[in-house]
């Protein structure tokens, strides 16, 4: 079937998830190809069938938000909340990607092929985030359940608050958020980022990752701890 | 919120069109900021002993009829001056030999509604209240030539929509400072600098900001040093633009709170807070583009 394709430099971002919208089943396994993008903000966001988008260039805030069944693509960088609150499907990031990646992602999988900004991953509710690069600060904060690979470096205050969300390092953590613990690698765990990393794309040894996770020591008030503050 | 762009032209061939690049960057930032825009270009420098002074003249009773050659003829009168005056709509830029103060001084008290926009040898200043279309049309931004610039597009939060609350700020000669974010301990920094002998214009949290950091440069504090101490002195959330007649600079605050998007190619350095202020410079598709990192100091020089 021919691509369905659109630029941004003639067509609104509006016609164009309008059309994604509509689409329904005549758009299964359909290509989209969205052009000149320029930063636009909501490229393909609650998109809801299983269409392959490319987004060609540098897209704005929220892009692919909300994703469900949908494989987005986007051959440059992605500002602000790319991809939060993924249902399922697969969105795919071929540059950076700025603060909030995959915020609150319930299913699918992200991948930031360069760095991440800060609070990447922030209250995850079972979304499986990979990184080629580096994170910011803040990451995995009150992240519920899924999974998130960073294959580089972390920075503060990594998985605070941390709930059932497992987070996988390779490079250093500037600094672990509160109740966050490094635990020893589980053959689980190896297998887990192994599958993770090649359907990534990405090439790592999965063994020299570490795994961070709850403590678990404030799922329960303690009165008998200091309060004063 | 608040659009904030930045442009540093690395090749002197380019300076005529720093104005004609910049102005689609400033108008891609209407979103982020449709109450008041404003801009300071860095021009080839004056010879060593003269200066030059932006006012703007909306706020006395005459507006835009401002009779600007009377006030000058009154200046050189009572300074004995030669200044010249060159007028763009409600502002004027005047420039004559010798210091600042005595000219500044002399207007403050023969026309205390004229409010000065900036004071130096290299920098001018435009900000106004408008939509930044209407503003970059009003003082004809894509006739500006020059190294390099600073501007901004204004959602007023922590002050009112006054011309003169309008970014970018200026503090002592040739240096100013555009913010997107909101300061929360503006008034703490303004109660350090004041018993100093510091004097503020307005209400605004930015302006505590850029005459901490002016302050600290004059202290002898080299860019990066004050910028370092910005860090621990300005509490709050901010990216900030800085500019002086060689450097272009950028940082932010350390939860990265507010944006920023930076191009690069052999030909400019281009900042905004959003990459659709970036997307119509030439070349842009091959820029090496990146997000600058929280508490870093970022400096460019012309």
């Amino acid at each position: 079937m021919e691509a369905l394709s659109f630029d941004l430099a003639r067509d609104t971002v509006r016609q164009v998830n309008q059309r994604l919208h509509a689409g329904g089943a005549e758009l299964s396994g359909r290509e989209v190809r969205i052009f000149n993008p320029d930063g636009a903000h909501n490229i393909a966001v609650g998109l809801n069938a299983p269409v392959h988008v490319t987004v060609y260039g540098h897209a704005g805030y929220y892009a692919a938000g909300m994703n469900c069944h949908a494989s987005v693509l986007i051959e440059g960088s992605a500002s602000t909340g790319v991809a939060e609150n993924m249902m399922s499907g697969r969105v795919h990031v071929k540059g950076f990607a700025s603060n909030a990646a995959g915020a609150s992602a319930h299913g699918g999988l992200l991948v930031i092929e360069g760095d991440a900004g800060l609070r990447c991953g922030i209250s995850l509710k079972g979304g499986d985030i990979v990184v080629g690069g580096s994170v910011g600060s803040f990451s995995g904060f009150m992240a519920q359940a899924g999974r998130i690979v960073i294959c580089g470096d972390a920075g503060d205050a990594l998985g605070d608050s941390l709930y059932e969300a497992v987070i996988y390092v390779q490079g250093t953590i500037a600094s672990l958020g509160a109740d966050a613990r490094i635990e020893p690698l589980g053959d689980a765990d190896i297998t887990a980022v192994r599958e993770l990393l090649a359907a990534a794309g990405l090439n790592h040894d999965a063994n020299h990752f570490k795994r961070v996770a709850s403590a678990r020591s404030l799922y329960h008030w303690n009165a008998d701890a200091e309060q004063e503050y | 919120m608040c659009g904030i762009v930045g442009l540093l032209l690395k090749k002197a061939a380019l300076h005529g069109q720093l104005g004609e690049l910049m102005v689609p960057m400033l108008i891609g930032m209407t979103d982020r900021g449709p109450d008041s825009a404003g801009m300071a270009v860095f021009t080839s420098p004056l010879p060593q002993a003269r200066r030059k002074v932006s006012l703007y003249s909306a706020l006395t009773d005459q507006g835009a009829g401002y009779d600007w050659q009377r006030l000058i003829d009154d200046l050189n009168d009572d300074l004995h001056l030669h200044a010249g005056v060159i007028i763009k709509a409600n502002h004027a830029v005047i420039t004559f030999d010798g210091a600042v103060a005595p000219v500044t001084t002399w207007i403050k008290a023969h026309a205390p509604k004229l409010h000065a926009l900036s004071a130096g040898r290299t920098m001018d200043v435009y900000k106004d209240i408008g939509k930044p279309a209407q503003v970059a049309e009003r003082y004809a931004f894509t006739q500006l030539t020059g190294s390099h610039l600073v501007g901004h597009t204004r959602m007023a939060t922590e002050s009112a929509v006054t011309p003169d609350r309008a970014h970018p700020f200026t503090a002592g000669e040739d240096f100013c400072l555009v913010h997107n974010g909101s300061l929360s301990n503006p008034n703490a920094v303004r109660r350090m600098l004041e018993p100093l002998g510091i004097r503020f214009d307005t209400d605004n949290d930015t302006e505590a900001a850029c005459r901490f950091l002016e302050w600290r440069l004059r202290e002898g504090d080299s860019l990066p040093t004050a910028l370092q101490r910005g860090f621990e002195a300005l509490d709050g959330f901010y990216t900030f633009l800085i500019g002086t007649p060689v450097e272009l600079a950028l940082i932010r605050d350390p939860f990265a709170c507010k944006p920023a998007v930076v191009a690069e190619t052999d030909d400019y350095v281009a900042i905004a807070s959003e990459f659709r202020s970036l997307a119509h410079l030439p070349g842009v598709k091959h820029a090496h583009v990146f997000e600058p990192a929280p508490e870093r100091v970022y400096i460019w020089k012309r």
